[in-house]
């Protein structure tokens, strides 16, 4: 034999490989294909393609790979057994960018399913090559090997102790700074990931100078970006008040406020979560908060916003009215109330009802000023609907209790109180009667008002036991009127008149 | 005598009730600034909430603006112009008070009737823009020295002071060859030594007059620190159970010994004005503590 048909047989079967490696990493897009790749048992045909001598081949291997990783765990796992991650690693240092892009790739499909998948990533010595790939020069090779550490350490607080302990951070800091707008998303949301677990990799965030950088990048026009700068800001700030301090001295008030309003739904349901972080640690950050403007930009927000992108301003607004009664002062004046109540009656999930009845019970405890703020809004009957109803959830009962009981224990409004008589539960009622026997001793027209509404005749309606705080309060009620009219309007009345009628003697001239 | 007894109880009532009224000006007063100082300040909460509505106000002119433009670089651009417009602002008040300050300082430069003053010289069409700026200033008084607070010091801090570094230092030293003043003056260093010399409290003011107490507290306060656990060390298993005493016949009838307390001092708790106790405190000896401290030459007895 020639040499030529001897070098034609090595050819014929390069190009069949190559062609083979091609159809099953196209056939791998779609995901009904993947079942019958797997039964068909790709990965043992795709491993020693990993070590092919062609360049080409090898990479595309990776991809094929890769995008069988990605679709589910089983996978996932079956390219760990399969002993292909060493394999990977050890040839990442080495090739060229096309096949780290796809080798990162590979490792991010597996990363991203389970932490012991990822923990499996990390004990061969993965995490050392990224890094390295992270100093790259293309920008798709940085891009890939920060997704794959973003991957991985989004699990637990030890993978995050991993990646941050192969000396990820300064670089993924640096890739921020990078011109490529994917590169900048990836590497935020792979610091966000990494921040989110606990303080001190928050600290570690901090200290590789994230803040500064992520702060400038607020304002930049891609949405996806924005996202996942807010998004990291907030899981930095999230931990304690000395890193939201630090949030809020890279200058992000006011230009936060302009994020609030995005048309993006997800840019502002981040924006409300970091104006929530920092404004619930202290009282003087929430007064800073509200000193920009904070407060109206949120409200505003959640006007805008449906569903479960309101939950963060809700919150936000709770906390700030929590701390003292002049911030619960100025959420009031900013028109939080009538939003908030409009938010409790809306919303068709629960949790986010809860949130409004926690929120709403935070403003109105502090003084009569702000119950009756809350309580002109005519929230209190729906809080009360809320308590009542079978239907809603334990955490939504009890949220709405606590809010009836705090409002109602300043409450001097008596308008609003007025319903409450007729449909609440005993345990409310005897706050409710507590409130009135407070109010009516010094108010005429009240009292005036209190008889010509029928309230009173209720009070004469309702059984208590003697002795009790409910008897007290009835009592120091009734001690507000004359006897006459009390004995008018208690139950039985026209009994006791028609058998004083009975035993009339007529007199007779 | 008893018709000018009543014009006397009248006068007096007349004054106190004077006296009276004049003391509620003041306290009125009084507890108006202090509530506001240190309390709560009614005014500064309408004020803050007033801004607050205000920022609100701009915030939302400037979303509605930005949102019927639709464009996020304008929001930049808006909020560059703001820090601009805020920044100048502040410069051009800044230049206004200085500007003001130094025409408070130059005010003698004003011209007079007779003589024109140098910013308003004969050969100019209209005077100088600092004339005006002059004729508008206030002359400048001096500063008067600013009271400061004296805040009162306790015992130790003095002691610590009247060490040797507490001793007045100036700028510069005295000359060496200080020329004796003329006169029937004492040697100055005697007269230095005299006046600056330390403190040596009393045996009465040196330690605090309840330091019993104190020292109980503090060793209380130790022994919780150190004790693992606060329970009190029960004398012996039964002593929770509260089984109740059957006392002797000596002990339960009326005619029981009467205590000292009730022997040698009665006590009527109607008349107390306060509800504490006298403290057991020793009177000192004030001859002792003028032991060889006098100040003259004459009364030295050591």
């Amino acid at each position: 034999m020639s040499q030529r048909q001897v070098l034609q047989v090595f050819e014929q079967y390069q190009k069949a490989r190559t062609q083979f490696v091609q159809m099953v990493a196209e056939l791998a897009t779609r995901p009904q294909n993947i079942e019958t790749l797997q039964n068909a048992g790709v990965m043992s045909l795709l491993r020693p393609l990993l070590l092919d001598v062609v360049p080409t081949i090898q990479q595309t291997a990776a991809l094929a790979l890769g995008r069988l990783a990605n679709y589910n765990d089983d996978l996932a796992e079956a390219v760990v057994k399969g002993d292909i991650l060493p394999q990977l690693v050890y040839s990442l240092a080495e090739q060229n960018r096309f096949y780290k892009k796809a080798a990162a790739f590979v490792l991010r499909a597996v990363g991203k399913h389970s932490p012991q998948l990822a923990q499996a990533i990390v004990d061969c010595g993965a995490l050392d090559t990224l890094v390295i790939c992270l100093e790259d020069f293309d920008p798709g090779v940085k891009e890939a090997a920060a997704w794959a550490l973003g991957y991985i350490a989004r699990h637990n607080a030890e993978l995050s102790q991993a990646v941050v302990d192969a000396g990820a951070v300064p670089l993924l800091v640096l890739c921020i700074q990078e011109p490529e707008i994917a590169l900048k998303r990836i590497a935020a949301s792979a610091l966000s990931d990494i921040a989110k677990h606990s303080p001190e990799l928050a600290q570690t965030v901090v200290d590789a100078g994230a803040v500064a950088h992520l702060a400038q990048m607020i304002l930049n026009p891609d949405a996806k970006l924005k996202h996942q700068v807010l998004s990291a800001l907030s899981q930095v700030a999230k931990h304690s008040v000395d890193l939201a301090e630090m949030v809020v001295e890279a200058e992000i008030f006011p230009v936060v406020l302009t994020c609030l309003k995005d048309k993006d739904e997800y840019v502002k349901k981040n924006a409300c979560t970091l104006i929530r972080e920092i404004a619930k640690h202290t009282p003087e950050l929430s007064q800073l908060v509200v000193n920009a403007g904070g407060a109206a930009a949120v409200i505003d927000c959640i006007g805008s916003c449906k569903g479960n992108t309101r939950l963060p301003g809700i919150m936000m607004l709770g906390y700030v009215a929590a701390h003292s009664e002049n911030l619960a002062m100025a959420v009031i004046i900013s028109k939080g109330v009538p939003q908030l109540s409009v938010c409790l009656s809306e919303e068709p999930e629960d949790h986010i009802k809860a949130a409004a009845a926690w929120a709403l019970g935070q403003i109105g405890r502090h003084t009569p000023e702000h119950a009756r703020a809350v309580a002109v809004t005519n929230t209190l009957p729906v809080l009360l609907s809320l308590y009542m109803s079978t239907e809603s959830s334990e955490d939504l009962q009890v949220k709405s209790k606590k809010a009836i009981k705090n409002i109602l224990q300043k409450c001097t409004y008596l308008p609003a109180l007025e319903p409450f008589l007729y449909d609440a539960p005993p345990n409310i009622l005897k706050h409710v009667v507590g409130q009135f026997s407070k109010v009516l001793p010094h108010d005429s027209k009240a009292r005036r008002l209190f008889v010509t509404s029928g309230g009173l005749k209720k009070v004469q309606e309702i059984k208590a036991e003697p002795g009790s705080l409910l008897q007290d309060y009835i009592n120091s009620i009734n001690n507000c009127y004359p006897e006459e009219i009390v004995r008018y309007y208690s139950p039985g009345y026209s009994d006791t008149l028609l058998q004083r009628v009975d035993s009339y003697q007529p007199l007779i001239n | 005598m008893s018709s000018s007894g009543i014009y006397q109880v009248a006068y007096y009532t007349m004054m106190m009730n004077l006296y009276n009224a004049m003391a509620v000006r003041i306290q009125r007063r009084w507890r108006g600034y202090r509530v506001r100082k240190y309390l709560f300040n009614y005014y500064y909460l309408k004020e803050y909430l007033r801004v607050v509505s205000e920022t609100n106000d701009a915030i939302r002119c400037r979303r509605k603006k930005i949102a019927s433009h639709g464009n996020q670089r304008k929001a930049l651009e808006e909020f560059a112009e703001m820090k601009e417009r805020e920044e100048k602002k502040a410069n051009l008040e800044r230049e206004e008070k200085k500007r003001d300050y130094q025409a408070r300082k130059m005010h003698y430069l004003l011209s007079t009737k007779q003589i024109p003053g140098i910013y308003n010289s004969p050969f100019r069409k209209e005077p100088d823009p600092w004339e005006l700026q002059l004729q508008k200033a206030k002359p400048l008084t001096h500063q008067r020295p600013k009271v400061k607070q004296k805040y009162s010091t306790s015992l130790t801090d003095w002691l610590a002071c009247t060490s040797a570094r507490s001793f007045p230092r100036s700028e510069i030293l005295p000359p060496i060859n200080r020329k004796k003043c003329q006169g029937p003056f004492r040697d100055i260093t005697e007269v230095l030594e005299q006046r600056y010399k330390p403190l040596e409290p009393t045996l009465r003011v040196a330690e605090p007059i309840d330091e019993l107490k104190l020292a109980r507290e503090d060793l209380r306060r130790k022994e919780w620190l150190r004790n693992v656990n606060d329970n009190m060390f029960l004398p012996f298993s039964s002593y929770h159970k509260n089984e109740k005493y059957i006392p002797s016949m000596h002990l339960s009838s009326k005619y029981s010994p009467i205590s000292h307390k009730e022997q040698f001092r009665s006590e009527d708790p109607k008349k107390w004005i306060c509800d504490k106790d006298f403290q057991t405190v020793l009177p000192s000896f004030e001859l002792f503590s003028k032991y060889g401290k006098l100040y003259s030459k004459a009364g030295q007895i050591v």
